[in-house]
């Protein structure tokens, strides 16, 4: 009679039970309706019509707007931020990073709220700058995903590397540009996708701001609310293939960097 | 190339940190055109802090740097024609072999089309032709050490500095990049400024060595000068092996040590503390009756061209080396001619002596453990899961093949009543007054002598322990 050992390949069998329920399944769902239409025939009318709707387009492209303007708004924040902590002598360096890290520990809406009424106070009425309510939201939300990676990355860097640039003629901003920044690259880029993907997803921020306008997500949401899941399926798997190819752009361009390509 | 100005001089250099400790103290340094200057010592004896105030990554918190008669002290480090070789290499990760060389010249605005031209040449002379489009993780640690080499020289400095760059290159690759080193540095006619803690690289490679110990200069000389007469007990015992003793003339051209009378070359007035210094190719092994001592051999080990022979003659250890061989357990007499005994003033005398590794891999002397630990001690190691001691690169220390020798100073040893109470015992076998302290020669128990400085007066042939606190110990470690 054969013995049944224990091997370790049966530990994945939790995990691959999950990932066939809660991920493989739900994707066929996604691809059926969306190809489909009320009758359940196979179409492709969800999306073309996708692309021909000017509303719907409208939405991916200020969408992509918001995304980008809080992706640079974080990183112009969060670069310095992490360049000072990092090369700062202060003692007190990890109570200063607790202090960008702590907000992410307070409850999101609580956090959201508090800023609305903040906003509110400043502007009067929060449907006048829909788009900068918007991106001050996300941006206060998403900023430590920023500054987390940049900051270690920067932290880690070989001092000596700094001297060797000293040390083969660069000035302090030579050195910066030549070595410093080219080499967290690898900490910006994961920055950016910390950020840019929950950026062109998220609309609890936009919601909780009593947002007028629609984003990507926002408007998924309003297919499903209106029991037309073919066209928000479509929708869904068409904001999954942006954020697969941005992955794989960003991804690229990491290897890219630690592959030895100079970006400057 | 002989010129007779000083490419760079240090004048008064002293380095104190925030917390008031100096890792350089009053350096005073000359170096000619061309010269190979090597910087030796044990670790913390603030040579590698020297060479960074050369290359200006450290200022100086007294003293003054000049290069060709000008000061440079405070111009930052873009600003001087030096280059650095570093420890470990810093090469640009982001970069290819042929951007990392050509850095500098980038930097001097230099076209595209010499720097193409240079970078060949520099790759040339370094033995890595067509490397230009290589990965730095590509390389070896040899031939990024290479690289690293090549991008200092293209930049063509007058003087290039290396922060110990063969520490981490296996052996024989080592001794290879010594020679090569040598002979670049005969092409090129740059000043070489070198740093190591090997003396036998120092000793291969130099025109010039510094022996530096506690931020000082111990001596400066060729290397033959080093070797042959070092200036005191430290210098003799870190360049090459030594026997050193503790002792004290007896008379004219007469020293005692090693628990025997010498006669020697060196006029030094009877009643003087001394320190003796035999180098192990000095010591005669000879018939017991014939010797002036007498001891018995403890070990015997072969060494290729001698035989390294260690006798044992009271508590004292006498390594001597011989083309015949020795027996363990031989009574062997010992001789060393007077010109071969190199006896110095003990003004400044400290005390050396050896320390074991027990098996639970702590110091152990006189039966006592010391209360430090050997991590600390032994640069680099590490103790394992298995309370095994590890060395750099991750092999196991042997605790018969490590030596450790303990140094302290007189005034650092205090006398007690209580023997119990000291490290060792012994009794005053000798004292002076010297005007605010009296110095004392303890003969110990162990068959050593001790100098002690002390406040008090104790009588000769008072029976004492020797308080000495660890602190004050200073530890040299040879493999």
């Amino acid at each position: 009679m054969q013995k049944r050992t224990f091997s370790r390949k049966y530990l994945g069998i939790p995990y691959a039970l999950f990932l066939v329920c809660f991920v493989a399944a739900p994707l066929i769902v996604l691809f059926y309706y969306a190809f489909t239409n009320g009758e359940g025939a196979f179409t492709f009318r969800n999306l073309t019509g996708f692309f021909t709707d000017p509303n719907t387009l409208g939405t991916l492209f200020y969408s992509f707007g918001i995304a980008l303007v809080t992706t640079v708004f974080c990183l112009l924040l969060a670069y310095p931020t992490a360049y000072i902590l990092a090369y700062s002598r202060l003692k007190a360096k990890s109570v200063i990073l607790m202090i960008f890290i702590m907000p992410m520990w307070i409850n999101f809406s609580l956090r959201i709220t508090a800023l609305k009424e903040i906003l509110t106070w400043l502007e009067g009425n929060l449907a006048y700058h829909p788009f900068l309510n918007t991106v001050l939201g996300m941006s206060y939300d998403f900023l430590p995903f920023m500054i987390l990676p940049i900051y270690t990355t920067i932290s880690r860097l070989d001092g000596a590397l700094l001297e060797a640039a000293r040390d083969l003629g660069a000035g302090e901003r030579g050195a910066f540009l030549r070595v410093t920044l080219p080499l967290s690259l690898p900490g910006i880029m994961s920055g950016v996708a910390m950020v840019f993907l929950p950026a062109m997803t998220n609309y609890v921020v936009l919601d909780m701001l009593y947002n007028s306008t629609y984003i990507m997500g926002s408007l998924i949401g309003s297919y499903f609310a209106a029991y037309d899941w073919h066209g928000g399926s479509m929708i869904a798997l068409i904001l999954l293939g942006i954020i697969c190819l941005f992955t794989l752009l960003t991804d690229g361009a990491q290897e890219e960097n630690t592959r030895g390509g100079t970006l400057l | 190339m002989e010129q007779t100005t000083n490419i760079i001089e240090l004048r008064h250099i002293t380095k104190t940190y925030e917390d008031g400790y100096s890792a350089v103290l009053d350096f005073n340094l000359e170096v000619k055109q061309g010269e190979f200057v090597t910087f030796l010592g044990p670790s913390g004896c603030g040579k590698t802090t020297t060479l960074r105030m050369i290359a200006g990554f450290d200022l100086p918190t007294e003293g003054e740097i000049l290069l060709n008669g000008r000061p440079i002290t405070s111009l930052p480090p873009n600003k001087r024609p030096i280059n650095t070789v570093f420890q470990r290499y810093a090469l640009f990760p982001h970069m290819n072999i042929y951007e990392n060389i050509a850095f500098g010249l980038r930097q001097k605005k230099t076209p595209e089309k010499e720097i193409t031209k240079k970078v060949k040449k520099v790759l040339e002379l370094v033995d890595l032709e067509g490397f230009e489009n290589r990965r730095v993780d590509t390389l070896s640690g040899g031939q990024q050490q290479r690289v690293a080499i090549a991008r200092a020289v293209v930049n063509e400095p007058q003087i290039l500095l290396l922060d110990e760059p063969l520490g981490a290159l296996d052996l024989k690759m080592r001794k290879e990049m010594q020679l090569e080193l040598k002979e670049m540095h005969r092409e090129l006619g740059i000043t070489f400024i070198y740093v190591t803690h090997d003396q036998e690289e120092a000793l291969t490679m130099s025109d010039k060595i510094v022996v530096m110990s506690e931020g000082k200069m111990q001596q400066i000389g060729t290397p033959e000068d080093i070797y042959n007469e070092p200036i005191n007990a430290f210098v003799a015992d870190f360049i090459g092996d030594s026997n050193i003793f503790n002792g004290i003339m007896t008379g004219k051209l007469k020293a005692r040590f090693c628990g025997g009378e010498f006669i020697c070359v060196d006029d030094i007035e009877e009643g003087t503390h001394i320190t003796a210094v035999v180098r192990p190719e000095d010591v005669n092994l000879t018939a017991p009756e014939e010797g002036r001592i007498r001891g018995t051999v403890t070990s015997v080990i072969f060494k290729g061209m001698h035989y390294e022979i260690t006798v044992e003659s009271g508590k004292n250890e006498i390594v001597a080396q011989s083309v015949h061989s020795a027996r363990e357990g031989d009574r062997v007499g010992i001789q060393v001619e007077p010109d071969n005994i190199h006896l110095m003033l003990a003004e400044d005398h400290t005390n050396i002596f050896a320390v074991e590794i027990n098996k639970n891999y702590e110091l152990e002397y006189n039966g006592t453990v010391l209360p430090v630990s050997l991590p600390d001690i032994i640069e680099g190691s590490s103790v394992s899961e298995d309370g095994t001691l590890l060395d750099k690169k991750g092999l196991e220390i042997e605790p018969d093949k490590v030596r450790i020798k303990i140094s302290i100073k007189p005034q650092d040893i205090e006398l007690t009543d209580d023997q119990e109470e000291g490290l060792v015992q012994g009794y005053i076998s000798n004292l002076i007054y010297k005007g605010d302290h009296y110095s004392y020669v303890i003969h110990t128990d162990l068959e050593q002598d001790f100098v002690v400085n002390d406040e008090y007066l104790w009588n000769m042939e008072d029976q004492v322990g020797l308080i000495m606190p660890v602190e004050k110990m200073i530890f040299t470690v040879k493999k």
